[in-house]
């Protein structure tokens, strides 16, 4: 079974979304990442999805799903990279992404997960 | 749609596995790519899409896609169709409702795939499954 690799740079896990995903693909990076977490004692997750020309109600409770264990495990979720067709579409299709911070790319990320973790 | 539309080429999927639903995202993106959208609408028509395959396997139980470019005169689009042989839809206004899941989703599929759209049909009785059609228009 096919798998997102998850990386770690320091207290930090980092994740790039490069493939479209199906949805069992979503779900094991939510329960990789949760375990991840734990095991490394992560401060903090980061979320590339730079690559991601779509992102559906799915992946957007997928990206607020690993938000909201992360902050249960006390450690912050930032999510990078949005395309902005992604971006429109998401307000269109009412999807808030409540609780989840976002920044432009991975630096200004990094920069984010270091001030609130 | 009335009947002045025109369509110029279907193609039909069948969506019985998440994977089925990858390949109709970047089914319909070719086509919208191809019909001429913009990034902005063909990432619109890919979403709708998506939210209403998953829909087709999730609570259809499975069923088809039909991907067809269309012509009304003036205009290009696209229309999406989603047919199961699943249980249907009691309430379909109800379905319709931001938030509204029986499955333990979002609820924001349904809905979401309207607004979505510039077309918008469903029809549904339970027992009798559920054909969702939408419609992106592409002005010439």
């Amino acid at each position: 079974m096919e798998r997102i690799p998850i990386l770690r740079m320091g207290r930090y896990l980092l994740v790039t979304i490069q493939v479209d995903m199906h949805d069992q693909l979503a779900m094991n990076l939510q329960d990789d990442l949760t375990q991840r977490i734990v095991s490394d004692k992560a401060r903090g997750v980061l979320i590339d999805i730079s690559s991601l020309d779509m992102v559906d109600s799915f992946i957007g409770r997928m990206i607020s799903n690993i938000a909201g264990m992360s902050s249960v495990l006390d450690a912050q979720t930032v999510v990078v990279g949005m395309q902005p067709a992604v971006a429109i579409t998401l307000v269109e299709l009412g999807l808030d992404l409540k609780g989840v911070r976002t920044a432009l790319n991975v630096e200004k990320g990094m920069a984010l997960l270091q001030a609130v973790s | 749609m009335n009947r002045d539309v025109v369509v110029e080429v279907t193609e039909v999927m069948n969506l019985k596995s998440g994977e089925d639903v990858v390949r109709l995202r970047q089914k319909v993106r070719e086509r919208a790519v191809a019909t001429g959208f913009t990034l902005v609408e063909q990432t619109k028509v890919v979403t709708a899409a998506s939210e209403l395959g998953r829909n087709t396997i999730q609570y259809g139980g499975g069923g088809q896609a039909r991907i067809s470019v269309v012509a009304n005169g003036t205009r290009r689009g696209l229309s999406l169709e989603f047919a199961d042989q699943g249980p249907g839809i009691a309430d379909i206004a109800l379905a319709l409702t931001d938030g509204y899941t029986s499955g333990g989703g979002l609820g924001l599929g349904l809905s979401g795939a309207k607004r979505l759209s510039d077309e918008f049909e469903i029809e549904s009785q339970p027992g009798q499954g559920t054909r969702v059609t939408i419609v992106r228009w592409k002005p010439f």
